[in-house]
């Protein structure tokens, strides 16, 4: 077979197999190895809800994407240019992913009789029932190799057949030109302590590079150039590292301990472990013993004086949504992180929607408004929580930040940026005051109230869940309620005057705006960019701020003949804008299927109504 | 702040606001014995009275944070706990005490009460038992006797109550008292000796609900009765009770028992002596749940136990990181790990 070197701009790879054979594993050091060569970088873990389902089932295959480009990379990528599938039900599970070109690479040791039934098919050759033949077909069998490769290495028989995704990872890397030397950095640094493991890990891994280099089975390897990337310093990071790190930035901005009170759950947990690390910054985290029980230590933390949070998904912020009220009756600063996950109910827990926004906007008992803020990228989850934490203090109340799982799971690099680039946050907070104090008299410019903290001689005062007068008195007065209902409403609207303009990207002069918010950005860019490709002019304006919109949302709608919102719900945000905004019509893209969305599916919607 | 200013009186600690309680209502017994153990209780944890929070959660007696002229907390149902810890945790400074009724602790936030104790923070829980939801006008709790009509249980309740001292015990707790709201002298003595506790102190109060529950506790709380019918536990002493000091308590064959002092050759020297301080949890359990006809019901700190705080562990392991960790700043974390530079 002639070897042939392909010079292309970017690649999608998809490593999938057992939720126990280390793919996650081995696509993040695939990841990992591409990002320090130079290439940009978005990553998208496709994994079960069971940690280990039956072997060899569909419902236990678990997946990673890994999309690597010499140009811009914004999304993880539709379909992939390789698949990785290390058993039959991951080639299964994965093959609506494959596209005419593709390359699949599978473990022929692992297409026996059983797994070949346990995956469910009806013949004895999965590649001709899913229809594959014509396709680039690399099937070797990674197991026997793994074990030749281990034979003298004195290991037990298990622990050398799960090497064989080292094995698979040297196969890739051979594919793709990758140099091996960042992963052996990086197994030196993880089996410090164990150094027998470093050399076995790095002898497959080899091996595994120079059999894919012997054998010509593989028709052509890939080299995608290093990006142009901005100078600087760089770093991976995924969406809810990001978001722990801006939470703990904006704790040092504002001088105010971190404190996280919060309840392990998927897909939002690895926020709390993060935050868990860092008490070295002064970071305080309980693990509650229930989610309202998170968000109720971090109001009492919040009282206390300290920059409070707590993280969840969507059912964790139903069972949060009283307390919430709490927080915007007593007017205290609580940023509440909701890292959304297919529902309703437990729903699909591991995959990814924005299907908690009514939640957020509505879901609570009286007149009961909080600010809204949405990151659209995993690194944007740095910025998105630290001005939610910003906001919160400033403007003393709660905010919500929506991630999402794909998000929060997702990661790519990013420029570090320096915390002197940063502004200061400045939380309303007083040491003494003549007379009773008065917990709910407000500044009249931003209509915030003073954060006044127990220990503070002089301003003993008491809040809670009771309706009360601006200084604080219970009152079921009529007038005052509407008052204070129309108070509370207006500070959350005020702050409309501190976020950043909504801005336009692409052909402002286009008769096409796409809307969309939150971790479609990606997609929607994409898709955006392709249309130009084709001559076309089109428009995107993606919001960061939900609630409030920003000032201009008026005047950047009125410029378009045409408004399409894409979520990945049936029409929240299109509602809820139909609401605010009822002047415009729109048009919706819409999908509900615990996945993201596809770029080649949005620029066909989009070029239906161009 | 000097050390005179630091003596306070009760009248310190009484806030501007009208106490709208029932008249008759436990509860105005239980804040009068508040306010005057306080100027007591600031001195002894040293702290000046802005250190001091009042929390609580929904009922009656949850509208106690705005009669203490303290800062203060009125949360929402069954949360005040949490709201405690998380408090207490972010300032370890601040001395919390907490109201909450046997509905409001017990049942809707019976797991934050329980969990509370297993961690031993330092929290104060004042438990204001009177046996019925009273600010929803008399629905059963969990605490009402087996069979109690109410008027969610017409019939009669078909399910057992809880002793709120045995769920302590169960939690590792590490500081049970019970108190009779017109005990207002013990009730003191009680309060004083949470505040001298480190961790987790439920001061249990059996208060009467004049309009729901009128005596629900006088089989052993009427006064005619009491002293024969209660025994107020003080570490170190003998246990003694009944009007004329002449009945005692005595461990026979691994149960309690009620005896007369003289009767059958029994001295004084016979009798069971508290310990409040050992952590062993048998002799506890017998004495919580001690009851009639044959045997006094116990007041007084029946398990005052020293063991590490929650918040203490959480001081303790902040600074330990902090001293380890190289990283002191965001700007540091932002570039640790693996990073590259594009030239």
């Amino acid at each position: 077979m002639q070897h042939e070197i392909i010079d292309t701009q970017d690649v999608v790879i998809r490593f999938c197999g057992d939720s126990g054979d280390g793919m996650q594993l081995t696509g993040t050091l695939f990841a990992d190895a591409s990002a320090l060569y130079g290439n940009n970088i978005a990553t998208f873990p496709d994994f079960p809800a069971e940690i280990r389902a039956p072997q060899g089932t569909i419902s236990g295959v678990s997946g990673f994407q890994v999309h690597i480009g010499s140009d811009e990379v914004n999304t993880p990528g539709d379909f992939c240019d390789v698949l990785v599938a290390m058993n039959p039900a991951a080639l299964k599970a994965n093959v609506r992913w494959v596209k005419p070109s593709t390359t699949i690479i599978i473990d022929t040791d692992s297409f026996d009789e059983t797994l070949i039934q346990k995956a469910g098919f009806q013949s004895d050759d999965p590649i001709e029932e899913l229809n594959l033949q014509n396709h680039n077909l690399v099937a070797s069998p990674i197991t026997s190799l793994t074990k030749e490769s281990l034979k003298d290495s004195g290991l037990d028989f298990k622990t050398i057949v799960r090497c064989k995704n080292m094995f698979t990872l040297g196969m890739c890397f051979f594919m793709f030109c990758r140099p091996l030397e960042y992963t052996y950095a990086y197994l030196e640094k993880k089996f410090k302590k164990k150094p027998a493991l470093i050399e076995i890990n790095k002898k497959v891994l080899f091996d595994g590079f120079n059999y894919a280099s012997n054998i010509h089975a593989i028709p052509s390897t890939y080299t995608i150039k290093p990006a142009v990337q901005e100078k600087g310093k760089y770093r991976n990071i995924s969406g809810n590292q990001a978001t722990a790190w801006g939470l703990i930035a904006a704790s040092e901005k504002s001088g105010r301990p971190l404190f996280c009170g919060s309840y392990p759950i998927t897909p939002a947990t690895a926020i709390l472990e993060e935050l868990a690390i860092h008490k070295n910054l002064n970071v305080k985290t309980v693990q509650a013993e229930d989610e309202i029980a998170g968000i109720c230590t971090a109001i009492g933390a919040a009282f206390a004086g300290s920059f409070a949070v707590t993280t969840t998904s969507g059912p964790g912020l139903s069972l949060k949504s009283e307390a919430m009220g709490l927080a915007v009756i007593t007017e205290l600063p609580l940023v509440i992180i909701d890292v959304q996950r297919s529902g309703p109910s437990t729903g699909i827990p591991t995959k990814t929607e924005q299907t908690d926004l009514n939640q957020a906007l509505y879901g609570r008992n009286g007149e009961c408004p909080v600010a809204i803020i949405a990151a659209h990228s995993p690194s944007h989850c740095f910025d998105a929580a630290f001005y939610a934490g910003k906001y919160a203090m400033e403007h003393m109340m709660p905010v919500v930040l929506l991630s999402e799982g794909f998000l929060g799971n997702g990661s790519e690099p990013w420029k570090i940026p320096s915390m002197k680039d940063y502004p200061e946050i400045n939380p309303p907070i007083i040491d003494s005051c003549e007379g009773k104090f008065k917990p709910f008299e407000r500044d009249s410019e931003t209509l915030v109230r003073k954060w006044a903290f127990p220990g503070k001689a002089g301003l003993e005062h008491r809040v809670g869940g009771l309706e009360k007068t601006p200084a604080g008195v219970i009152s079921a007065d009529p007038e005052n309620h509407a008052y204070m209902v129309s108070q509370r409403a207006a500070k959350v609207e005020k702050l409309a005057d501190y976020i950043p303009a909504q801005e336009i990207i692409g052909d402002k002069d286009a008769d096409l705006l796409i809307v969309g918010w939150g971790g479609t950005f990606g997609h929607l860019y994409t898709a955006l960019r392709e249309i130009q490709k084709e001559g076309k002019k089109v428009a995107l304006a993606h919001f960061d701020y939900i609630n409030p919109l920003p000032k201009n949302t008026a005047e950047v709608f009125s410029s378009f003949k045409k408004i399409i919102v894409c979520e990945l719900n049936s029409g929240q945000f299109a509602a809820y804008l139909r609401t605010k905004l009822p002047q415009f019509s729109y048009l919706q893209y819409n999908k509900v299927q615990g996945q993201p969305f596809i770029v080649k599916e949005l620029v066909d919607a989009f070029n239906e109504i161009l | 702040m000097g050390g005179d200013e630091m003596s306070y009186t009760a009248q310190d600690f009484k806030s501007n606001q009208e106490v709208r309680w029932c008249p008759g209502c436990g509860d105005h017994a239980v804040l009068a014995a508040l306010q005057r153990s306080f100027p007591e209780v600031a001195e002894i944890q040293g702290y000046k009275k802005e250190r001091f929070v009042f929390v609580s959660g929904i009922g009656c007696s949850s509208r106690l944070p705005y009669y203490m002229d303290t800062f203060g907390f009125h949360g929402i149902h069954g949360r005040a706990t949490a709201i405690s810890t998380g408090m207490k945790v972010a300032n370890p400074e601040l001395s919390i005490w907490q109201a909450c009724g046997d509905g409001d602790a017990l049942a809707i936030g019976g797991n934050h009460f329980i969990h509370a104790i297993r961690r031993n923070i330092d929290i104060n829980v004042i438990l204001f038992n009177n046996q019925i939801y009273g600010l929803t006008k008399g629905q059963y709790s969990p605490t009402s006797k087996l069979g109690k009509i109410t008027k969610t249980s017409p019939y009669g309740t078909v399910e057992n109550p809880f002793t709120p001292g045995e769920l302590v015990l169960g939690a590792r707790g590490t500081f049970f008292a019970r108190g009779l709201d017109s005990e207002v002298k013990l009730n003191q003595e009680i309060f004083i000796a949470a505040a001298h506790h480190d961790g987790t102190s439920v001061c249990e109060m059996m208060t009467n609900c004049v309009i729901f529950n009128d005596g629900t506790h006088n089989d052993y709380a009427a006064k005619d009765i009491r002293s024969d019918k209660t025994i107020v536990l003080r570490h170190g002493e003998p246990m003694i009770f009944g009007k004329d000091m002449d009945k005692g308590l005595v461990e026979m064959g691994g149960q309690i028992k009620a005896v007369r002092i003289g009767e059958g050759g029994i001295t004084e020297n016979d009798l069971l002596v508290h310990d409040a301080h050992t952590s062993d949890t048998g002799m506890h359990h017998m004495l919580i749940s001690m009851k009639g006809p044959d045997l006094p019901v116990a007041l007084g700190v029946i398990r005052n136990v020293s063991e590490p705080t929650y918040d203490d562990r959480v001081r303790d392991q902040l600074a330990e990181v902090k001293a380890m960790s190289p990283i002191r700043c965001v700007d540091d974390l932002l570039h640790s790990g693996a990073t590259w530079t594009v030239e």
